[in-house]
């Protein structure tokens, strides 16, 4: 129930004044609501629950648990896909 | 998929695996809170490939799960009223009441939707003045601002047609109540992720200080979870007790502060009766008192209600962590995802119906 997505914002519009985004995960493309988290911009990626966007990911802390997952046991072979 | 692919990768998992085994020295028990931890936990088979000396016992994470049997009763005889559209999450649709469950009651010609969106809900109810639609708004706090935004837009948009029936649960109260309780087994917990990205994890720190436990927040992918493991376990080998943040990448100390907000204007915390666990004080959200006019529960004035829950369920006793699916005699027999004797079976994130479709009740029966 508590499911959330990673998406990246496409494209932002307003719709009878509610911010809303169109949000591509990965090819299906979904309108989102992005009253939560105003500041995001076209290219970031979101968290998307029940057609809300929550939460802007943060890719610095993604690396940074990525890095510390490498470190572990030299894993340097993970990669990060490029979309 | 960016953020989702490199957390499932498999040599990450492996390289966790044996550094949790490095680590464990004796045995531990963790919760993971949430339902959505528990299905993927029993789909990758994750607790199966942990070392002995770790156990998952599974938490009362699943909404769906712990909505009381009253009000599914009462969603059910507000659905059957020919003036209603009624909307619910898809995951709601086939939780048997006593009554029978609402998919039954839309192919007796009721107008039960499944809305993807609470936003949907909104959009029939301006689409159909002459109806009155009815929102079941259920979930964790996770799902509590969009819940919220579907109230807010229907009272600045004047629809009068519009109500919530409002069955919403909160996640700290019930870890308290589950560390209150005499035959607690729990030794650290795998905090709720996409709670946390709402709500931050502060309500959690105080938890920490007063019952000595360890809490990370934990992600969903197979690396998240034994990310959150090891460095649960690597606390309790420590003989530490502090709050973690193992989903950096997503929740962050204060939450979403937009989203808490709204859910404030909107909300007020109520006490709240948990399918499987009974009332526990303040541990859910019911509409404030200036937003009256949009509870569905008002508004439908419902014959009293009058429940019966299985006998045989052992429902309670697993969302506690003290027992296992397979601890029951009624698990893959008479009790199924098709026909739910309780909590625990009703939904995919239930630990029994977790278990249930990854086939563990025929190694059950190979076994037996």
């Amino acid at each position: 129930m508590c499911l959330g997505v990673p998406g990246r914002v496409v494209e932002k519009y307003e719709e009878q004044g509610v911010l809303m985004g169109k949000i591509d995960f990965g090819g299906i493309r979904k309108p989102v609501c992005l009253e939560h988290v105003r500041e995001v911009e076209v290219g970031d990626y979101v968290l998307v629950h029940v057609g809300f966007a929550l939460s802007r990911m943060n890719e610095e802390e993604a690396n940074r648990t990525l890095e510390l997952l490498a470190e572990l046991g030299q894993l340097g072979e993970i990669e990060e896909p490029s979309s | 998929m960016k953020y989702l692919d490199e957390f499932r990768d498999a040599k990450a998992t492996r390289a966790l695996l044996d550094k949790i085994r490095e680590t464990v020295t004796q045995l531990w028990t963790l919760m993971e809170v949430c339902g959505g931890q528990t299905h993927s936990i029993i789909r990758h088979g994750i607790d199966q490939l942990l070392p002995p000396e770790v156990e998952l016992v599974h938490g009362p994470g699943c909404p769906v799960c712990v909505t009381s049997l009253e009000l599914i009763d009462r969603a059910h005889r507000i659905a059957s009223r020919p003036e209603v559209i009624f909307c619910s999450f898809g995951d709601m649709l086939r939780v048997p009441g006593s009554l029978g469950d609402l998919l039954q009651l839309k192919s007796q010609g009721s107008d039960v939707r499944v809305v993807y969106s609470p936003l949907d809900a909104v959009k029939l109810a301006e689409q159909h003045p002459e109806r009155e639609v009815v929102f079941f708004a259920i979930g964790f706090e996770t799902t509590a601002p969009a819940n919220a935004m579907s109230v807010h837009l229907a009272h600045r948009r004047g629809l009068k047609n519009y109500s919530v029936l409002v069955s919403h649960v909160l996640v700290p109260p019930v870890m308290v109540a589950l560390l209150e309780s005499e035959d607690n087994r729990v030794q650290g917990f795998l905090g709720p992720g996409h709670v946390c990205t709402v709500m931050g994890f502060q309500d959690y720190e105080p938890i920490v200080e007063k019952y000595h436990v360890p809490i990370v927040v934990t992600g969903f992918e197979p690396v998240d979870l034994l990310n959150g493991i090891l460095m649960s376990i690597q606390q309790l080998e420590r003989g530490e007790a502090k709050l973690e943040n193992g989903y950096g990448r997503v929740v962050c100390r204060e939450g979403n502060v937009r989203g808490r907000q709204l859910i404030e204007d909107i909300f007020e915390v109520c006490d709240r009766k948990w399918r499987g666990l009974g009332m526990i004080p303040q541990s859910g959200y019911k509409l404030r008192p200036e937003l009256a006019d949009f509870d569905a529960a008002l508004r439908f004035d419902v014959a009293d209600i009058e429940t019966q829950e299985s006998t045989i369920c052992i429902s309670g006793e697993i969302l506690k962590g003290l027992k296992k699916p397979y601890d029951c005699p009624a698990f893959g027999k008479e009790c199924t995802p098709d026909s739910p004797l309780g909590a625990t079976m009703v939904s995919s994130e239930g630990a029994c119906a977790a278990y249930y479709s990854s086939g563990r009740h025929l190694q059950l029966n190979a076994t037996n």
